[in-house]
């Protein structure tokens, strides 16, 4: 249960969503009368799907993973085969053990060189989606390899493949290593013993060959990426942080985001910030803006919000001590769900509020009616809601 | 599913890069666990005045007399993009849209669509505009796979095999699947052989 739960401390089955209770207390009657496994809202596994999945150990290298949810693509990062479809596809496959489809073409994608300081994986995903644009990746099954990959750790790959969606990719996959396979080692589902050695044996056959052709090649220097930030209504709207509204952008965007032609992004003042996803809400996400916001205080008349992508995240930040770190700087801090990233008629911020969020979509209207979403890092989300308006993470870590 | 061989309408031009499924349908207007009750909540952000209201406004296309019962869409590149919730397909379904003619689709969307009896028709963007343009009717004809203009234009466009055959005869993709029950089972039984950890009640000690 993701979507559509509550994050509020102390919830239960009701949400402020209209038809949310009954979704969810279906799906639970549903689940139990066909024998599947819930990981229901009050459960201590309980989190966004594509994070409890790869914490517990479900998804496995060379492992072909669905989920009526487009954000399935995340766990490419273990080197499964694993994208997103629709309901009639779900049923589709819990009925017959398999789906139909065309072969897609591939695409390597290559991060060369190495990402500067306060650069993360999403400003390099969010680079290529600028560069190639929100259809970039259409038909593909995109590799993402390169120096700047093989330095990722796990988390950081999630996040990566997380947004070959927002390319338009069937999927985005990392060839699995040894970074992989320590990660998995001990996780619940994940094989044991015997099993184990005799999975990473076939699982260290997986990676590409050396010699391996694709269909499409595509090239990115790392190290001339900058923290990236979303001025318009699709993921293809970003630029660096230095950067501004183009001079001739479409119409409609900027209209619904309230922004000028050649307006640079910086200083754009804002009313909320939102860490949190399943793009940016893993333990990892959670320290780098606590890092910034650490003996700081959220700028006077913006809402923030911390929500962890999964209750695992949460109590793990907290015996860190993240979450003092969040309320201390004016965060609100959350049980674990989708929550604000998309709106579905329960909570949302005042309308025409500009929300600087660690989310993946900044479609009109996604967070809730006439909000204005810029999409950034997790860092990036730390340092504007410092600062009150947009702003460059690596002055403040300065 | 409703088979689909010749159409002819006035296709309803939405000219627009990357409709997303928000807003072909925002998750506030998904209110019931089903299938049906969507139409109504199709495009609402452009369709009405107010969020959650019916109020109609006047400029959306589909408010315009001659587009109120469109069944042929005209849109911009990567259309269908975002969520992969069918709720998009089905609500411009019960809406009676039975095509959409569009410059690229969202891979997740043209897939719905072709298990929704509605048609992906990819043609380039210039024939499009064209088509928005003139104003005319077209006739899609998926046997030949072709759009055409009464004594005009006519475009051939591409669709794969087996969606052409499933929209045509209306199939049901899981029918068609289990006719090769047999091979599937074959598969999984080598399959749990030689990757055991993969299958859940498998994974060692």
């Amino acid at each position: 249960m993701d979507h559509i739960v509550d994050t509020r401390p102390g919830r239960g089955d009701q949400t402020l969503m209209p038809g949310g209770q009954a979704f969810i207390t279906e799906t639970r009657s549903a689940a139990r009368e066909a024998g599947i496994t819930l990981f229901d809202v009050t459960d201590p596994d309980q989190g966004i799907v594509h994070v409890i999945s790869p914490e517990l150990g479900i998804v496995l290298p060379g492992c072909t993973l669905i989920a009526p949810d487009s954000h399935s693509c995340t766990q490419g990062a273990f080197g499964a085969l694993a994208w997103g479809i629709g309901s009639s596809e779900a049923e589709h496959a819990m009925a017959t053990g398999t789906l139909r489809m065309v072969r897609p073409r591939t695409m390597r994608v290559r991060f060369t060189g190495m990402p500067g300081p306060g650069v993360t994986p999403k400003d390099m995903i969010l680079t290529l989606i600028a560069r190639y644009g929100a259809g970039g990746g259409k038909g593909y099954a995109v590799e993402f390899t390169g120096e700047a990959i093989d330095a990722l750790d796990m988390e950081g790959r999630m996040t990566l493949c997380n947004m070959a969606t927002e390319f338009s990719a069937m999927t985005g996959m990392i060839a699995p290593d040894e970074k992989t396979f320590r990660w998995l080692r001990g996780r619940r589902y994940a094989p044991r013993g015997a099993m184990l050695e005799r999975a990473l044996a076939d699982w260290r056959t997986l990676a590409s060959d050396p010699g391996a052709r694709f269909d499409s090649e595509v090239e990115i220097d790392a190290a001339t990426i900058e923290p990236m930030v979303s001025w318009g209504t699709s993921p293809e709207h970003s630029v660096g942080i230095s950067g501004q509204v183009p001079d001739d952008p479409p119409e409609r965007p900027i209209r619904y985001m309230g922004v000028q032609p050649g307006q640079k992004l910086a200083g754009i003042p804002i009313d909320a910030a939102f860490i949190g996803s399943c793009t940016n809400g893993r333990l990892s996400d959670l320290r780098r803006a606590a890092a910034l916001l650490k003996g700081r205080h959220v700028a006077p008349g913006v809402r923030a919000l911390a929500v962890p992508g999964s209750m695992a995240v949460r109590r793990a930040a907290e015996a860190e001590g993240l979450d003092a770190i969040f309320t201390d700087a004016g965060f609100e801090w959350r049980m674990s769900g989708c929550s604000m990233c998309f709106y579905a008629g329960g909570e949302s911020f005042p309308a025409g509020s500009r929300v600087i969020s660690s989310t993946n979509r900044n479609f009109e209207g996604r967070q809730g009616p006439a909000i204005r979403t810029h999409i950034a890092s997790p860092e990036t989300v730390a340092a504007s809601a410092i600062a009150g308006h947009i702003a460059d993470p690596r002055e403040l870590a300065q | 599913m409703k088979p689909f061989t010749t159409l002819t309408a006035l296709p309803a031009p939405l000219l627009l890069d990357n409709i997303d499924t928000d807003t072909i349908i925002p998750s506030r207007e998904m209110k019931s666990t089903g299938k049906t009750g969507l139409a109504g909540g199709l495009f609402a952000p452009w369709r009405y005045r107010t969020p959650g209201g019916r109020d109609p406004d006047p400029d959306f296309v589909l408010n315009r007399p001659d587009h109120a019962d469109a069944q042929i869409l005209l849109g911009g590149g990567n259309f269908g993009c975002g969520s992969s919730r069918e709720h998009a397909v089905w609500a411009l379904a019960e809406y009676g849209i039975r095509a959409i003619i569009a410059p690229g689709f969202a891979p997740i969307f043209a897939s719905n669509c072709t298990r929704n009896g509605i048609v992906p028709v990819t043609l380039d963007r210039a024939t499009i505009e064209e088509i928005a343009a003139s104003h005319a009717p077209v006739t899609i004809d998926l046997a030949a796979q072709t759009v055409r203009q009464e004594g005009g234009a006519c475009w051939p466009f591409d669709i794969g095999a087996e969606a052409k055959a499933m929209l045509l005869e209306g199939l049901d993709a899981i029918d068609l699947t289990l006719k090769n029950r047999a091979e599937i089972a074959a598969f999984q039984q080598a399959d749990q052989a030689s990757r055991p950890w993969i299958y859940l009640g498998d994974i060692g000690q």
